[in-house]
């Protein structure tokens, strides 16, 4: 693979918050106009991962490099011009609760372009057409349902046709239909606008539907990375358990503790 | 014991030291000029209509009352040395140099402080602050700069609305109801009143506290811990530091334009 | 983006601030507009001026006329000096005038009282700015009336 082929490039990376080591010298690529999958249990800093990608965090060493820059090392300025290139669905939405879809997904064109509002008033519709919820340009977010409220924030992340789109856990806590749009969209999305998207996941099955290449991190390191077809015979213990959800395994089922049989009759103290 | 309490008490004052390190950053970040100011009015306007519009009730109620009962007290006083044409000068100079200034920013704490803060908190909670930065729009001057100019524009306003509806209060009660002099009221008032000691140093009072109260709250909310615990606890601070700093710092300025 | 009713209540509560601002102002201070208006200085020497406070007013019949601006001691004779700016607009008073510093009531606040002097048809005398008023009368203080009322005047 040549340089220019991927668009996200982690290597060497290690991050920590709180003196609690979230990734320890990781690697990564993303390749353009790829789905690409990240895998892991919760609570390992998927979403740190994501932040990361963005330049919202810096790690503490190595290089996140996103289109040919590192963006580690650019200033603010450049930082803002690199992430108009990027989109990102949060996993609540993150729509701005004072304004209406269509203001909500009209904003980053109004705020980054001199359009005309009529030039802009088509855009949000095609946006919105493309989700399916241009019948819903006027409601409030609080007025929509959660799988909606993805949807919109989807439409609002793509309007100014981003390169890279980071979804953040996009399919937590929707109904299998909503699930079943949202995975569709994704798939149609990075298809007929040759994007690159960038999954956040732990919903194993919906993830190896669209993937084309899967990495799965457990204790701050990939654990293993491939096709979905490749992962499916992966061997690994902590692999197998992870992608069939086994309840023991060398994710064990019970927190550390001392030695139950001793805590039992240590009690009368 | 005594040496973890010392490290405990110095983790804590360094903490204190980073949140008002953040607090600096955070004024600094939304002053700094965006390059884009046409659009930072249609924001402030907005700002305007949450903070200052809908906290007047509250303030025209509440300076009502406080000129009425001013009025009732000081008649009762004043009468008993036969004074009670002087009901107007203290009345309005109680009002311009101490309760105006002073109830209307606790008022403004109470109503627009603590909403700022939840609103700063929710937006955080709910990504939106996240969503704005990966959209390339800095939060500071979307979202923080406006509500800071609202603060402080809206609040000198209401503690003048406050003050004069306060006066028209009194003068309800000392005149219409217990029949002191009208034009007794407004003359021994005027000739009291001074425009640069009393109304101006008012003005300036209310225009610091603005300042204050609007920075604890954009900041509280902005540093709040992004759950509803963290919320209510950020919006509970902002309320509690803005009306000891209310208070502290009205004692400090006093000293220093009157003393 | 933004509703017109919100511009609309926004514009009027801005205007209410300022209606606010100008009742405290005319209605309340009673404060002249047009800023610095022009005044003359003098100056007066008096034994004592009791309660007599810079800002306090100098009145001719009733009508007010300046302000005392600086009350300082003399420090040749130790009798204390009270300057008056008075407003250009009353420049026409005889050098014979006379102040005495006045109190409003029995136990209101002290002003000084200017009584204009005859004019000399002979003579330009008109106070002008920097002139010292020679004619002072002093403050009165209750406890040295109350002591006079007491213990009688021995003069008589």
């Amino acid at each position: 693979m040549s340089q220019s082929n991927n668009i996200i490039e982690i290597s060497n990376m290690s991050f920590s918050r709180n003196d609690r080591v979230i990734y320890d010298d990781i690697s990564l690529q993303v390749p353009r106009g790829k789905i690409t999958a990240i895998m892991g249990p919760s609570g390992i800093g998927k979403t740190t991962l994501l932040r990361l990608m963005g330049g919202q965090l810096k790690p503490e060493t190595g290089a996140v490099v996103f289109d040919n820059q590192d963006i580690t090392k650019l200033s603010r300025k450049e930082l803002y011009i690199a992430r108009r290139k990027m989109g990102m669905l949060f996993q609540s939405g993150a729509l701005f609760t004072e304004m209406t879809v269509f203001d909500n997904i009209a904003f980053p064109i109004r705020e980054h372009t001199e359009l005309p509002e009529s030039i802009i008033r088509k855009i949000v519709l095609m946006k919105l057409e493309a989700v399916g919820l241009r019948g819903a340009a006027q409601l409030f977010p609080t007025e929509l349902s959660g799988g909606m409220a993805r949807r919109a924030a989807l439409a609002r992340s793509i309007a100014l046709d981003p390169e890279l789109i980071m979804f953040d856990e996009p399919f937590a806590g929707q109904d299998p239909i909503s699930m079943g749009v949202i995975v569709r969209l994704i798939r149609d999305l990075n298809d007929a606008l040759d994007i690159t998207s960038v999954v956040v996941s732990h919903d194993v099955e919906e993830v190896l539907s669209i993937a084309d290449y899967v990495y799965i991190i457990a204790n701050k390191k990939v654990i293993a990375q491939g096709t979905p077809a490749q992962l499916r015979q992966e061997k690994s213990q902590q692999v197998v358990q992870f992608m069939e959800g086994n309840p023991d395994g060398p994710v064990p089922f019970h927190f550390p503790a001392q030695d139950y049989q001793e805590e039992l009759l240590n009690n009368v103290k | 014991m005594l040496s973890n309490s010392i490290v405990a008490l110095g983790q804590q004052g360094l903490a204190y030291m980073a949140g008002a390190g953040r607090a600096g950053l955070l004024l600094l970040g939304a002053l700094k000029p965006a390059g884009r100011g046409t659009k930072l009015l249609p924001l402030i306007i907005k700002q305007l209509y949450v903070v200052g519009v809908q906290s007047l009730v509250i303030i025209v109620v509440s300076g009502l009352f406080i000129g009425m009962v001013l009025s009732l007290q000081g008649y009762t006083i004043l009468v008993g040395y036969g004074a009670e044409q002087s009901l107007g000068q203290m009345v309005a100079l109680s009002l311009l140099r101490e309760l105006g200034p002073v109830v209307s920013a606790l008022l403004f704490a109470g109503r627009a402080g603590s909403a700022l803060t939840a609103e700063i908190g929710l937006m955080k909670a709910t990504e939106q602050l996240s969503s704005l930065e990966m959209m390339a729009i800095d939060p500071l001057h979307q979202i923080i700069a406006p509500r800071f100019w609202a603060g402080i524009i809206s609040l000198p306003l209401l503690a003048a609305i406050f003050s004069a509806v306060g006066i028209l209060g009194g003068h309800l009660v000392g005149v219409d109801w217990l029949g002191v002099d009208t034009g007794a009221f407004w003359a021994i008032m005027q000739s009291s009143v001074e425009w640069s000691e009393d109304i101006v140093n008012g003005a300036i009072k209310s225009l610091v506290f603005a300042v204050v109260i609007t920075w604890i709250a954009l900041h509280k909310g902005y540093d709040a811990q992004p759950t509803s615990e963290g919320i209510s606890k950020a919006t509970t601070a902002t309320v509690v530091q803005s009306s000891l700093a209310i208070l502290g710092l009205d004692f400090v300025m006093t000293a220093l334009m009157f003393g | 983006m933004i509703s017109r009713k919100i511009e609309v209540m926004v514009g009027g509560f801005l205007l209410l601030g300022i209606a606010a601002i100008l009742m405290l102002m005319l209605k309340v201070a009673d404060h002249q507009m047009g800023g610095s208006e022009t005044s003359y200085r003098l100056y007066a020497k008096f034994d004592n001026v009791g309660g007599l406070k810079v800002r306090s007013a100098i009145k001719v019949g009733g009508v007010v006329v300046g302000r005392v601006t600086d009350i300082s001691l003399d420090n040749e004779d130790f009798s204390p000096v009270v300057t008056m700016d008075i407003s250009s607009e009353f420049n026409q008073f005889p050098e014979t005038s006379s102040v005495a510093i006045l109190t409003s009531g029995l136990l209101g606040e002290q002003f000084i009282g200017l009584t204009p002097g005859f004019i000399d048809e002979e003579e330009n005398t008109i106070l002008a700015a920097g002139d010292h008023i020679e004619d002072t009368r002093s403050a009165m203080v209750l406890e040295d009336l109350i002591g006079q009322f007491l213990y009688g005047n021995n003069d008589e």
